[in-house]
């Protein structure tokens, strides 16, 4: 076989690994909507779950995995971004203890979601008090998520021309005023798609939920807007069972008699919802980038 | 500059005071909480029991929370919360100082063994199934079936299905490492598909699909359970710390009614209290409680 | 004078909004290390309580091959042999590694050096979508797909180290992937260039100049997949059988230090040795990513030399 040959093959061969991994997807895909999507209705997506009786919704979990969501982004996204800014404005990169900081978020980031669920309860569900509620679930999944939005801001940032910096300190800027006003504004897309993706992970987080926002979903009372009531949707202090945290138990506990199309109809949800949230992250960065670079 | 500002102050004006109108509107019925924690088989019977409840008591929240058996415990003992629900005795579980904590028994759950179809076993001494769960007897030919390997099936260490299973099924023997499921319908489904495997289940999760055999001529089922013939039954418990206080003992009380244990607790697989002809302690003392009728 | 003097001997505003964000932003970060610290004095406290408080022997639990810390054996020392778990995690974390590299190279150098535009319009949204998949839904695919595949393919149950595999190498391809793929892009293109132009075909470019140049970050890609599959909980739990066994074949049911850790965590009594059993096993976790990463920054060290 001559150098052509092994070329040709090669080729061939990298076509059909390529092929076979978009195949995996469609596969998965495909299953996933294929067994779940027949059981989608608007009953099913709004209606609260039942425990040993057919035709349970999965209303409420959707809604506490969208608030979980918001809850944890807003306790998340503030720290993240000040944490990725120090890292990469501020920080002396080259010492020793910059490099500990920063082993010490990847270390964050492998840490089993398990270990964080269960530290979580131990620290904010029994020590603090704070039982299986929202606020308990949104800080075990602050702790989860941080890691990965640190890093996606500090590379944000990073790519970002030192021309930038050195054009806002020749114009008298301090450093933080640069930060603010010249380069957040041109991370910000990028900054936004890192959001967007590290939102589609939370909200398929079972492992560090079950311990902590709890394994029910107490009905809602949906026209009380409230927060202070114990029934209303907007109560962070109540218990509140995720979508994902709801296949997982009816997959292991469930003994409605439809348990099986549940579990598929809310896996399909599932599914679907991180798609938005990856088709969301594209539309997002591409138009913020054209808005505020000018381009077409 | 000015501008952002004014619209943050203006947000955090309106955020406020929203909060603050919240704060002062909220409903004055909060104060009653009841909280419960652990098995995650006896979770959706309290929650049924306590979403009935307080839509009958107004102002009183009862939220139930799985997390096993351990944990139930665990947090009840630190008086972390009001009801620790638990498969098994409190002296059973190591680590747990029963004394101080008051038992409430609420259900009945009978558990069976369950044998793949083409084992062709249907009848088995309580001998033949200990040799058959501690290993000894490794083909379903040793007990009368098919030439068949045994695959064993068993459940998670700790878990009250297997805590009674060992205990009155294999007479305390424990049985040999295998495959552990954590999940009734799980294990039921691997039995069913799986030629020569052997497992156990509450009644609740038996059905055609497998083969549940006799147990030296007794079927399993709500009577022989209610008068001891099948031996392999537990109560559910909830446990308290020390004696309740008045909203938490009118809720158990109202678990142990005639309300609960006629619809929901049938329906959800388990026998009721009331039913049970016998009464039986931890170390297997049977007292009889109601004739025969 | 005097006011020229303070003024500009006084910090500006402009310093002092400076000295504000930067400690706004620093407290921010020592937040995290706070939290990282204290995870891991919680988890190493309690995992050592075995061995301090419980007075396990560190070695029979590293050796050990009985999981049952409820029991005791004729010298009432408690079965808290954890090599089963240690083995069926390695195990599967090897495997899946295995299976997904060859995958992750190949689609990479597709992306990157075959058919850059199709890599970008196709594989690159595809390779996130992946990683956005939540694991309960890959456990809920490996339960209901995989092991009865297994099963009729293999006999037995169908749970086993080969299903955890083929599940985890699913949930890591990505991630390697998209990895790799940057480090390919890091390649400098005059690399390419001169090779082309001593007459390579492009096979003999990939192979024998951009692959050689890349091996340090696609090794760090690798790496970091086996942190991520060595982590993984539910998605294994599911389809692992979980039992505590010194696994004899790929298709046996075995488990591994995730699993047994979410089964048995809320089955036990905290304090009690059953549970400190099991936060030694969480310790062990810890301490693999701890390694995985030291891995990660050697290798980072070397290519960059």
């Amino acid at each position: 076989m001559n150098a052509k040959q092994a070329d040709k093959v090669a080729t061939i061969v990298l076509y059909v690994i390529a092929g076979s991994v978009i195949l995996i997807l469609a596969a998965l895909l495909g299953y996933i909507l294929i067994q779940g999507v027949p059981h989608l209705s608007w009953h099913f997506l709004t209606a609260p779950a039942t425990a040993f009786t057919a035709g349970g919704g999965i209303g409420v979990q959707l809604f506490n995995s969208f608030y979980l969501l918001f809850i944890t982004m807003l306790i998340s996204f503030p720290i993240a971004l000040g944490a990725g800014i120090y890292l990469n404005e501020y920080a002396n990169q080259k010492s020793r203890l910059t490099g500990l900081v920063r082993t010490a978020i990847e270390i964050l980031s492998s840490l089993p979601s398990v270990v964080v669920g269960l530290f979580g309860f131990l620290l904010f569900v029994v020590q603090f008090k704070l039982g299986f509620s929202i606020l308990s679930g949104a800080i075990a999944l602050t702790f989860f998520n941080l890691p990965l939005l640190t890093r996606s801001v500090e590379e944000s940032l990073r790519t970002i021309p030192n021309l930038q910096r050195e054009a806002g300190a020749a114009l008298g800027l301090s450093r933080w005023e640069t930060v603010v006003h010249i380069i957040l504004p041109a991370a910000l897309p990028s900054i936004v798609t890192g959001i967007v993706l590290s939102a589609g992970r939370v909200f398929g987080e079972a492992a560090a939920l079950i311990y902590t926002a709890g394994q029910s979903a107490p009905a809602l009372n949906f026209a009380d807007w409230n927060p202070f009531n114990v029934s209303s949707p907007l109560n962070i202090m109540r218990p509140a069972e995720t979508l994902a945290v709801h296949i997982w138990k009816i997959n292991s506990e469930g003994i409605m008699p439809d348990a099986a199309a549940v579990s598929a109809g809310a896996s399909a949800v599932l599914i679907i919802a991180v798609l938005l949230f990856n088709f969301l992250a594209r539309y997002l960065s591409n138009s913020l980038y054209k808005r505020l670079t000018a381009t077409k | 500059m000015k501008r952002s500002w004014l619209i943050g102050t203006i947000v955090v004006a309106v955020l406020g005071s929203f909060f603050g109108w919240s704060y002062l509107n909220r409903d004055s019925q909060n104060g009653e909480n009841i909280t419960a924690v652990g098995s995650t088989a006896l979770q959706p019977l309290v929650e049924a029991a306590g979403e009935d409840y307080a839509s009958k008591h107004l102002g009183v929240y009862v939220n139930v929370q799985g997390g096993g058996t351990g944990t139930g415990l665990a947090q009840v003992q630190a008086g972390a919360v009001d009801l620790g629900n638990s498969d098994m005795y409190a002296s059973e579980k190591k680590g747990i100082d029963a004394h101080a904590l008051v038992d409430h028994r609420v259900a009945v759950v009978g558990i069976a063994p369950m044998v793949n179809k083409k084992a062709q076993v249907h009848d088995l001494t309580q001998q033949q199934l200990i040799s058959i769960f501690t290993g000894k007897v490794k083909n379903w030919r040793e007990v009368g079936g098919a030439n068949l390997p045994v695959v064993l099936v068993n459940r998670v260490n700790g878990s009250g299905t297997r805590a009674t299973f060992e205990k009155w099924g294999l007479q305390g023997a424990k049985s040999a490492d295998a495959q552990e499921q954590d999940s009734s319908g799980m294990a039921r489904q691997i039995v069913a598909t799986t030629p020569g495997a052997v497992s156990y289940a509450a009644f609740a999760y038996l059905d055609k699909s497998v083969t549940v055999p006799t147990l030296a001529g007794v079927k399993p089922s709500k009577q022989t359970v209610a008068n001891n013939t099948w031996p392999i039954w537990a109560y559910e418990h909830v446990y308290t710390k020390g004696q309740p206080r008045p909203a938490v003992a009118n809720f158990i009380a109202y678990l142990q009614s005639d309300h609960i244990q006629k619809k929901l607790v049938p329906s959800l697989g388990y026998i009721s209290i009331n039913d049970m002809k016998v009464e039986r302690d931890m170390n297997g003392h049977v007292k009889m409680v109601r004739e025969e009728s | 004078m005097d006011e020229i003097r303070e003024s500009l001997l006084k910090e500006s505003k402009a310093a002092r909004r400076d000295k504000f964000g930067r400690a706004i932003s620093f407290s921010a970060l020592l937040l995290i290390v706070v939290v990282v610290v204290s995870i891991f004095y919680f988890v190493a406290s309690k995992g050592l309580a075995t061995f301090f408080v419980n007075k396990v022997n560190i070695w029979d639990f590293l050796t050990g091959t009985k999981w049952a810390p409820g029991q005791v054996d004729a010298h009432g020392k408690a079965f808290v042999g954890a090599a089963p778990m240690i083995t069926g995690s390695f195990l599967v974390t090897f495997l899946s590694a295995l299976i997904a590299t060859p995958f992750a190279i190949g689609t990479a150098v597709f992306m990157t050096e075959i058919s850059p535009k199709r890599g970008a319009k196709i594989l690159g949204p595809v390779t996130e979508l992946l990683v956005g998949i939540p694991s309960v839904v890959y456990g809920f695919i490996g339960v209901s797909v995989l092991v009865p595949f297994m099963r009729a393919t293999f006999g037995g149950s169908g749970f086993g180290i080969l299903s955890g595999s083929m599940v985890l190498f699913v949930m890591i391809l990505p991630t390697v992937t998209s990895m790799t793929v940057d480090t390919l892009k890091a390649v400098p293109r005059h690399y390419r260039e001169s090779a082309l132009a001593l007459g390579a075909t492009r096979w003999q470019m990939i192979y024998k100049v951009i692959l050689r140049g890349a091996t340090p970050g696609i090794l760090t890609a690798v790496v970091f997949g086996m942190a991520r599959a060595f982590g993984e909980a539910l998605a294994v739990q599911m389809v692992v059988g979980n039992a505590a066994l010194m696994p004899q074949n790929l298709t046996s049911p075995a488990a591994t230090l995730t699993s047994v850790l979410t089964q048995g965590i809320g089955n036990t009594v905290m304090g009690s040795l059953e549970n400190n059993a099991l936060w030694s096993l969480a310790l062990i976790l810890l301490l693999m990513s701890l390694v995985f990463n030291t891995v990660i920054r050697a290798i980072a060290k070397k290519g960059a030399m």
